[in-house]
């Protein structure tokens, strides 16, 4: 069993919107994926889907599992942080620690004690005492105590400083991913998972626009910054988007061919945040 | 080769996975214990009516304890009447105070985790919703009765040993009053029977506002007794008549009614405590009223159940 998460024809609609339109997805085991869209695209919806928190049309198994019917069963291997501050106000950090243990066969009380021993959340204090960045370093460290196979993260890291976003993806990275479990993270912050990610998946208005491994994206697409008296040659080639640098046009190519591309100017691969912008159709609504 | 080892490695870590079980009750007992943190009002509450009385009980045994252990002496015949008359007022006084708790906890029970969004965290954990609403409804049900209980029988023991200090301080009957005449058992005893009778009798109520909270965007309160006050008043305008607001006093108070009757022959004397023989379980467990509560309470249970798996955060 390879696969992570099946969709096929993943429909959501609410009642004057469509959120989920006809996803089809497969996401394998170990991988480290990022679902990047513009707001109202989809992703929470794909996830809430995914982790059986809202019901849906379509085939959708996660871990072999029906996500709806069996959330319960299913929690036993996946975990989440399916929104900022979603901690219970009034719980101790003690009380979190004795309930997960409690309820979850596969939390590691010593790992969570271990991870908060290099915090300063101290175990008597409520979440409501603690700082924003404190109550994420305690979720991260109670998700990061369970032996889970799936770890759903929605922006993780909205509202936190430099410093905290660095050291959220550092313990994940170094501590958490172990190259069998699968990790689906998504944010606005693109540029701070582009050397996290193994895999990436665009979603907008509800359809999967972009789905590609990282490997693939440096291969496939180039970004040139073309020389003035090559301009219109470059042109084209037909690139996904141009944009001015001082005075000078940066193109953005999928599939060109390298060496032609070379003559342009200066080649080197696009971030995730220019592939992004250039994928999306509304370059407007995207850049917000 | 190498590929086969890895493939057996893999099949031996699932199978270790799987192996990975647990109690079905742990789930449920810490679901109640996690509703406990949460309200520590189901402990505080009870506790400061108890230690509020007792005190209330002190000033007033400094003031006319003399008095009062005279007068209870004197009416001889129905004397116990008297002299228990402080256990009693802790028993009821205690009892309503768990009413009103229940209703405020189910109120809020399924309303407090949506608004503050925590049920995302607590929907990541494995616990299934049918657990959580069984662990939130066991609150009303069986803990607040149990906790009643428990602190009505320490706060009848810690007043029957004041009111020993403030006999002996003060001389004179109290001291053989207090542990001949007090019926103790007999009072705890149908103090159980009463919560029993009343807890079962009320679970609509509670399934009832524990809906509402699992279902309002806001308000909860009001959208549990403003549907009864509109039909209410509707019924009276239209057709002059008030079977709602009778309905509604047989769901708050039919439940003494079915459970006591008084025994044509043994005389009553206008005591505060009554005999046993009063207490009719056959006619209560008999009662209309109690099954059709009942079943009112299983099927809005059920859709609670329903709700906390559709219902997302506020």
């Amino acid at each position: 069993m390879t696969t992570c998460i099946e969709a096929r024809g993943l429909r959501k609609t609410y009642e004057k919107s469509v959120a989920l339109d006809g996803v089809d997805l497969r996401i394998e085991n170990g991988r480290i994926v990022g679902l990047i869209g513009p707001n109202g695209a989809g992703k929470s919806t794909a996830l809430h889907a995914m982790l059986g928190l809202t019901p849906f049309d379509g085939e959708l198994k996660v871990l072999g599992r029906d996500p709806w019917n069996d959330r319960d069963a299913l929690m036993r291997d996946v975990c989440f942080i399916a929104d900022v501050a979603v901690l219970p106000r009034w719980i101790k950090v003690s009380q979190a620690l004795d309930y997960i243990a409690g309820v979850h066969p596969r939390f590691d009380r010593a790992r969570a004690e271990g991870f908060l021993a290099r915090t300063s959340i101290k175990r008597n204090r409520r979440v409501k005492a603690l700082s924003k960045g404190m109550v994420v370093q305690l979720h991260l460290a109670l998700i990061m105590a369970i032996d889970a196979r799936l770890l759903v993260l929605d922006e993780p890291t909205l509202g936190l400083d430099l410093l905290y976003r660095k050291q959220f993806y550092d313990a994940l990275l170094n501590e958490y991913f172990d190259g069998s479990r699968t990790i689906i993270i998504t944010t606005h912050q693109v540029e701070e998972i582009q050397d996290v990610l193994t895999d990436l998946i665009f979603i907008q208005r509800g359809r999967i626009v972009l789905d590609t491994t990282m490997d693939a994206i440096e291969s496939r697409y180039a970004e040139v910054m073309v020389q003035p008296g090559h301009a219109d040659a470059a042109r084209a080639l037909r690139p996904l988007r141009e944009r001015q640098v001082f005075g000078r046009s940066v193109m953005l190519f999928d599939g060109a061919p390298l060496d032609q591309l070379q003559q342009f100017g200066d080649v080197r691969t696009p971030s995730i945040a220019e592939l992004f912008v250039a994928t999306m159709d509304g370059t407007q609504e995207a850049t917000r | 080769m190498s590929s086969l080892n890895m493939a057996e490695e893999m099949s031996v870590a699932i199978e270790q996975r799987a192996a990975v079980t647990q109690h079905p009750t742990r789930p449920f007992l810490w679901s109640i214990r996690r509703e406990l943190w949460e309200n520590l009002s189901i402990l505080i509450a009870p506790l400061a009516v108890a230690a509020i009385s007792e005190l209330g009980f002190i000033i007033a045994a400094i003031r006319h304890g003399r008095e009062f252990f005279a007068m209870a002496a004197r009416s001889d015949g129905g004397s116990h009447d008297l002299i228990a008359a402080p256990f009693v007022f802790l028993a009821v006084g205690i009892s309503l105070t768990m009413v009103l708790v229940a209703i405020f906890y189910s109120l809020d029970a399924l309303y407090g985790e949506r608004r503050d969004r925590s049920i995302f965290f607590w929907k990541s954990l494995p616990v299934s919703d049918l657990t959580t609403v069984t662990a939130k409804m066991a609150v009303p049900l069986i803990v607040l009765p149990a906790v009643t209980l428990m602190v009505v029988i320490a706060a009848n023991i810690l007043l029957l040993l004041l009111g020993s200090v403030a006999a002996l301080l003060i001389g004179g009957p109290g001291l053989h009053l207090l542990w001949t005449q007090v019926p103790l058992p007999t009072i705890w005893l149908e103090l159980a029977y009463t919560l029993i009778v009343t807890t079962l009798w009320y679970a609509p109520v509670y399934a009832w506002l524990m809906l509402v909270s699992s279902w309002a965007r806001r308000a909860a309160l009001l959208w549990a007794v403003l549907p009864f006050i509109v039909l209410a008043l509707f019924e009276k305008i239209v057709f002059n008549t008030r079977h709602i607001v009778e309905l509604l006093k047989y769901r708050f108070s039919g439940q003494f009614a079915a459970a006591f009757a008084a025994d044509p022959h043994i005389p009553h004397n206008h005591q505060t405590t009554i005999p046993l023989s009063w207490l009719t379980p056959g006619r209560y467990l008999t009662s209309v009223g109690l099954w059709t509560g009942l079943i009112f309470a299983v099927v809005l249970f059920a859709v609670m159940v329903r709700m906390r798996r559709y219902r997302e955060p506020l």
